[in-house]
């Protein structure tokens, strides 16, 4: 049986997980471990009111950890990650699930978390927890230290920013891979290139194949199918009910070079 | 383990009951309020059946702790009909054939009318959207979009 302990800050809640206690914020995914009676024999939550606010400072959005995907789609300057929020889930989940939980999501779940690695987000933690790379949280999420505060994101700049989830069904479907690209280019060659992939190996990781290819580069026809034929490069995706590791390996390019021409004609 | 008590407003009624430590809202609105109208389909928030509304948005009363919910205003299909007037949806729903084996109908209503309630004249990818958390493996999903645009077309001329 699960107990529950409810904090009205974030900070009691983060010393209270601490403790040996699971982390319980929008239900979508902690709460099926709880119908299963596999969860933690003891949860924690808060009702911290900062946890669902949206702030912006000159070009960094931060989200409170506690904002759901629904919020996202309902702020006019998250626009750049309308079609992440869009895809994820239906509506209910989107109204439930929240950013900081994405985070944590298992495969084939937390796409949110791939924008986010490739925009170069950087994670609040609760307490004297300080500020670390998104990279960080993501590496160590199986065993995390501390509890998310909020996340800060770098705005892009227009037509910098892409975002592509391959799913089965739709519009409600979870990933065959995602995949989000930050190519920041000002007319020229990209610089600062950023890639990202869902789905693509135990958790949202990064494309080094795919950077080296784009990065100093204008996106071109060639580029595109430079990047392509690298897409799987050094990855290991997993094998389940929806993909192959081979089927996910040889659609990788495909899409990629999909996304990239959208994004350069965007 | 001690019982939790919980309070909501369940359709614009203040209800009372205890939950158990780790109980769902689904089973608390089944077991404790005996409102049987959300489904237990998957319990994995993949359905849909068992969708409520809390503060007016959907959600997976699966998903959602009950003692979470308290002092929230808890909406569920048995709420619609006022007496013995069934809602424009639900009048919708049987003049379309929307409904065969039924079980996902509740969370279909649900959905839709939490659409119709924001969005009185919804086109019909903003219907596709607002039911895509809502499985149906009998309809093939046309007469359920087809019923909730009868009612969106129906307010838009009145």
């Amino acid at each position: 049986m699960t107990q529950v302990e409810t904090y009205s800050t974030l900070d009691e809640a983060a010393r209270a997980v601490g403790q040996g206690a699971d982390y319980l914020a929008g239900g979508t995914v902690v709460m099926r471990e709880v119908n299963a009676g596999r969860a933690a024999a003891r949860l924690v939550r808060t009702v911290d009111p900062a946890l669902r606010t949206i702030t912006a400072r000159g070009d960094t959005i931060t989200l409170g950890a506690g904002v759901t995907l629904a919020q996202v789609l309902a702020d006019p300057q998250l626009d750049f990650l309308h079609p992440v929020a869009r895809v994820i889930g239906g509506p209910q989940v989107r109204n439930m699930g929240t950013v900081g939980g994405n985070l944590f999501a298992a495969h084939p779940y937390g796409d949110f978390a791939v924008a986010l690695l490739a925009l170069g987000a950087r994670i609040q933690m609760a307490g004297s927890g300080g500020v670390r790379p998104v990279e960080d949280v993501l590496r160590d999420r199986a065993h995390p230290s501390g509890l998310v505060a909020g996340i800060e994101v770098p705005r892009p700049r227009p037509g910098s920013f892409g975002f592509s989830k391959v799913s089965r069904v739709k519009p409600k479907g979870v990933s065959i891979l995602s995949i989000a690209v930050l190519a920041p280019h000002e007319g020229g060659p990209m610089r600062g290139v950023r890639v990202a992939y869902g789905a693509m190996g135990p958790g949202p990781l990064r494309s080094a194949a795919v950077e080296r290819v784009l990065e100093g580069q204008r996106l071109d026809a060639a580029t595109r199918e430079r990047a392509a034929a690298v897409a799987a490069e050094g990855l290991q995706p997993p094998t389940d009910a929806l993909a192959s590791d081979w089927y996910r390996k040889e659609v990788a390019g495909v899409h990629l070079r999909r996304l990239l021409e959208r994004m350069e004609h965007a | 383990m001690a019982k939790i008590p919980v309070t909501l407003t369940h359709n614009g009624t203040e209800r009372a009951a205890f939950a158990d430590p780790g109980q769902n809202l689904l089973e608390f609105l089944r077991r404790g309020l005996g409102d049987l109208s959300p489904k237990y389909g998957c319990g994995q928030g993949t359905c849909g059946a068992c969708t409520v509304t809390i503060d007016g948005e959907t959600h997976l009363s699966c998903l959602v702790l009950a003692e979470t919910a308290a002092g929230r205003d808890v909406r569920t299909a048995a709420g619609l009909a006022k007496g013995a007037t069934l809602d424009p949806l639900q009048d919708a729903f049987m003049e379309h054939f929307a409904a065969q084996c039924g079980y996902c109908t509740p969370g279909m209503l649900v959905s839709a009318r939490a659409l119709l309630d924001r969005n009185p004249n919804p086109s019909r990818e903003e219907v596709v959207e607002a039911i895509s958390g809502n499985l149906c493996r009998c309809t093939g999903y046309e007469p359920i979009i087809q019923a909730i645009l009868s009612v969106a077309g129906r307010r838009a001329s009145a």
